[in-house]
């Protein structure tokens, strides 16, 4: 029966806009500084102090509008959203409630599904009320005043995949425009989720919020849950259960979610328009600057990485992966003529790098070596001058010193043996004590000549080239058998 | 005139006066002595050189009292410094205390400040008029040569009129609202009060100009007097019919009349003419008004500053019992209103409606003002009353504001001039002229005003408490 069930989903999020400063006032726009540190006479909501719309994040948020595709309001206008929070120093939010910067576009699914999005409009972020100090409650206004947008979408959403894949799509465009960093950890995008369900071809369920979904994971356990609760409630047939119009909490712990308010204590928000804030015009200029700024979004570096540099699929979408790794992997393919090969070392070794806490960098913005270091190392593995192993080390060592690859391959010593003689010289050695290994590959296992490399690189301190040692073990081994 | 000489002048009629007005709420005579000190030392010499003034205590001036006569606000200290008061800083004039107020702005009689009711200085057992009670009894008994003081529905010129003082609002926007504490955003401007439209011409030049801390304020130059006039041949003078009733206070209507046939004397041609949505216009500003100080008000809820009672120890507990203790009955009464109008479900019947009923009005003065070139009316439809005599009716109170809040709905310029005196029980009470003007014409309601003061004496008339004291 669960089949003729249908879940109808919309997403609001809100991404913080990456502006130097806040939306309103001078202030900075930063994270984890200490408490109360950005703030000044408006973000604190002292009384005659006037906010002045912050022209950077007006273009930020037209750029996110120009990404996907949104149709822009020429005028739109401020709204005051009230209700009393310790962490809203004035009494009020300053939002877009009926004249939003832009509304439509939306953005398509790898299904080929479309999912549209109602509106964005602009708004100010509230301050951090933090509860877990004992008998008082602490508040931090830093974040108060940052700017953000509201992305809504329509209810086109139908499965837990579908917003996951929706996020991570909205997220990716963001990034790539520069208009938010969207980390959720950082608090810097946010979501709600409105889910109902309904039986295909009767009117829709009653809609349900669900709010604290502080990762993508959250958003797709809390719908999975909520649509299953929603289902059972419904076919239990009895009244009492049927879900009612509210909002409820995930709770992260036991994977459920619980009523948070009811419709009833829905608060009247008493909107009317800023009269602090005069109507605003989006000019022809202010959007073509915000096109001008607008990078190429990661859909379409996708196809042209596939399309005229070669890579598959899979690297494309690695390459693809955030805005700053894609600079990289273009920066880097300056100096370097493979695009495979480049693709190749950032998606595998320099990815590597990130995910290990000893190496000291953690994400692209923090490498020290520059694209051009990093297309000189893979002419070193490229080349022979050193092999995989080697290059694998004086990638590490680049991490932490300014030194060039081909100075790092010198002073660590990792040239590639040439030298025939002295590799012959362990070929010899290990040959000797591989009786056993060496019939075997005379009876015409020649998979078993595999075993006898590692040990002679081993003895190499892993200069040898392997492909050397492979040749070399063969033909030493031919040799004994027609002298023997 | 050296400032400190200045000073001691102020200072000196404040010692003298004060007591018995109240208009003060705090007097920084050390600051303004090391100010006054500097400044006689500088070899440059700024356009308001070592001129005292006060300002109403809903304007910020960093470290000085910005209660708004609240005691939501007592205590509270500005930490930034208003445009306007600052503009005037660096012109030298010397900020020397701050001024009482009706609490947050809400009244026309000075009552209805937390700290005590400032004294009408003609007549001490009368209201000075508000909402900048303290701003005008101060310029009235010349403790300063000028005040700041701010008119949303008339606040300027209602106690300029009681007082006996030039009060000035200017068309909205022409001066910075950064650093006034607001009360309706779009109707609150910072007003001069002085013994002349020649010394608010002078402090306006200061003050105005567009101010990028403010996206309201207009992107013009800062203003500028316009010439002398020597009469008023060629002005065309509208008189509303609205605003003559057949049933005008005749206290009022004879020193208005006397002021008409002034005019007319000296070339202006009167012209009769109606402004039918007057009517609609008190409704109208209560709506508008009370809706914004609503929301301008929110922020008073004890988190961050000001007053705060813990009520039953939960966040809503704390923000309920301080809001219901520390507001006055007069800032309950517009926050619940105006709370009301913008409820869901309200919202269109009323603020909606009254937004509409803004247009028409605005729309009314411009056709006028394609007839005529400025407008004359009384500024209050009474003299100074009693202290308490209208207390406990606010529907009296509001309907004080009748003539002055038209003006602040279509945001327009007006000036309230001293245009003689009523006689009440053996004591004279001022009554003021108002004069009204397109948007900013600013200089054009000046410069007539200017004009008639030339040719008049009545703003130099003295209320009998200082009459001896002040050469």
């Amino acid at each position: 029966m669960n089949a003729a069930w249908n879940a109808v989903i919309g997403l609001e999020v809100h991404c913080q806009l990456a502006t130097a400063s806040k939306l309103f006032c001078a202030c900075r726009n930063a994270f984890g500084e200490p408490p109360n540190t950005l703030v000044c006479p408006l973000c604190t909501g002292q009384p005659g102090a006037l906010p002045v719309l912050n022209r950077e994040a007006l273009e930020l948020g037209l750029r996110a509008a120009l990404a996907l595709g949104c149709e822009v309001a020429a005028r739109s206008k401020f709204d005051r959203k009230h209700y009393f929070y310790c962490d809203l120093p004035k009494g009020y939010q300053i939002s877009q409630y009926d004249q939003p910067l832009c509304s439509g576009g939306g953005l398509t699914l790898a299904t080929g599904k479309r999912v549209r999005l109602k509106r964005i409009h602009l708004e100010e972020d509230a301050g951090k009320a933090i509860h877990d100090r004992g008998q008082v409650t602490l508040v931090d206004l830093n974040r108060a005043g940052v700017p953000l947008i509201e992305c809504v979408s329509e209810p086109d959403i139908s499965t837990p995949a579908e917003a996951h894949e929706y996020l991570s799509a909205l997220k990716e465009i963001l990034q790539f425009a520069g208009v938010s960093e969207c980390d959720m950890e950082k608090g810097s995008l946010r979501c709600d989720v409105n889910v109902s369900v309904h039986r295909a071809g009767t009117p829709l369920g009653t809609k349900v919020e669900l709010k604290n979904l502080n990762s993508f994971a959250h958003v797709v356990a809390a719908l999975e849950y909520e649509i299953r609760r929603q289902i059972e409630a419904y076919e239990s047939g009895e009244p009492s259960r049927a879900p009612v119009q509210e909002t409820r909490l995930f709770d992260v712990q036991r994977g459920e979610t619980r009523t948070m308010r009811a419709k009833e204590d829905a608060h009247d928000y008493r909107y009317f328009p800023d009269p602090d804030l005069p109507p605003f015009h989006v000019t022809r200029e202010h959007l073509e600057r915000a096109r001008a700024h607008l990078p190429e979004l990661p859909a379409a570096r996708r196809k042209r990485y596939t399309d005229t540099l070669g890579l598959c699929e899979y690297d494309a979408g690695v390459m693809t992966s955030s805005r700053a790794l894609a600079d990289y992997f273009e920066a880097t393919l300056r100096f370097s003529s493979s695009a495979k090969d480049v693709a190749n070392w950032l998606g595998n070794e320099v990815l590597a790098l990130f995910k290990d806490p000893s190496s000291g960098v953690r994400a692209v913005d923090e490498l020290t070596f520059k694209p051009f270091d990093l297309a000189q190392l893979i002419e070193l593995a490229d080349s022979g001058k050193t092999n995989r192993a080697g290059a694998r080390t004086i990638l590490r060592a680049m991490c932490s010193t300014p030194k060039a690859p081909r100075e790092l391959l010198r002073d660590l010593g990792l040239e590639q043996i040439e030298d025939t003689a002295q590799l012959e010289r362990w070929c010899r050695e290990v040959l000797a004590g591989s009786e056993r290994i060496v019939a075997e590959v005379r009876g015409g296992n020649e998979k078993a000549l595999g075993a006898l490399i590692g040990p002679v690189m081993k003895l190499s301190g892993g200069k040898a080239k392997p492909q050397a040692v492979r040749d070399l073990l063969g033909r030493l081994i031919a040799e004994r058998g027609s002298a023997g | 005139m050296s400032a400190r000489a200045a000073l001691a002048t102020a200072l000196d009629r404040i010692e003298r006066y004060d007591e018995d007005i109240g208009a003060l709420l705090e007097v920084d005579a050390a600051g303004a002595a090391a100010r006054a000190a500097e400044l006689d030392r500088s070899e440059s010499h700024g356009a308001l050189h070592g001129m005292p003034f006060v300002v109403k205590a809903n304007m910020c001036i960093e470290g000085r009292i910005a209660s708004c006569g609240s005691r939501m606000l007592e205590g509270y200290r500005a930490p930034y410094t208003a445009s306007a008061v600052q503009r005037l800083i660096d012109e030298g004039a010397v900020p020397i205390g701050i001024a009482n107020m009706d609490e947050f702005a809400f009244g026309s009689s000075g009552e209805n400040s937390s700290f005590g009711s400032t004294r009408n200085p003609w007549d001490l057992s009368r209201a000075p008029g508000g909402s900048s009670s303290g701003s005008a009894a101060a310029v009235a008994a010349r403790m300063v040569p000028f005040a700041l003081g701010s008119d949303t529905g008339g606040s300027v010129r209602q106690p300029a009129a009681l007082c006996g003082v030039t009060g000035y609002k200017p068309t909205y926007g022409v001066v910075s609202r950064h650093g006034l504490i607001a009360f309706g955003s779009s109707l609150d401007a910072v007003g001069v009060l002085a013994t002349s439209a020649a010394d608010v011409e002078r402090v306006l030049a200061v003050i105005s100009g567009a101010d990028e801390r403010d996206a309201t304020s207009a992107l013009r130059a800062p203003f500028e007097p316009a010439p002398a006039r020597t009469d008023l041949r060629g002005l065309r003078v509208g008189l509303p019919r609205e605003y003559f009733p057949a049933d005008l206070d005749g206290r009022v209507r004879q020193p208005l009349e006397q002021a008409l046939d002034d005019l007319r004397r000296l070339g202006a041609e009167l012209v009769e003419l109606d402004l039918p949505t007057t009517r609609h216009a008190i409704a109208a500003y209560y709506v508008v008004a009370t809706a914004e100080a609503s929301s301008n008000l929110a922020r008073y809820d004890g988190v961050r500053y000001g007053a705060r009672i813990a009520g039953d120890g939960s966040l809503q507990g704390m923000f309920a019992a301080t809001r219901g203790a520390a507001f006055g009955a007069e800032a309950l009464r517009r926050i619940l209103l105006g709370t009301y109008v913008l409820s869901s479900g309200y919202y269109d019947a009323w603020y909606l409606r009254a937004l509409k009923v803004r247009r028409a009005i605005l729309r009314d003065f411009q056709a006028a003002f394609e007839r005529v070139d400025v407008l004359a009316a009384p500024t209050s439809p009474t003299p100074a009353f009693r202290l308490g005599e209208k207390l406990s009716d606010p529907l009296a109170m509001y309907l004080c504001d009748v003539l002055t809040v038209p003006t602040s709905l279509a945001g327009l310029p007006a000036i309230s001039v001293p245009c003689g005196c009523a006689a009440e029980d053996g004591v004279e009470l001022p009554v003021g002229l108002q004069l009204i003007g397109p948007a900013f014409e600013d200089a054009r309601v000046l410069s007539v005003a200017r004009c008639y003061q030339a040719a008049t004496e009545h703003h130099r008339r003295l209320p009998p408490l200082v009459a001896g004291g002040v050469a």
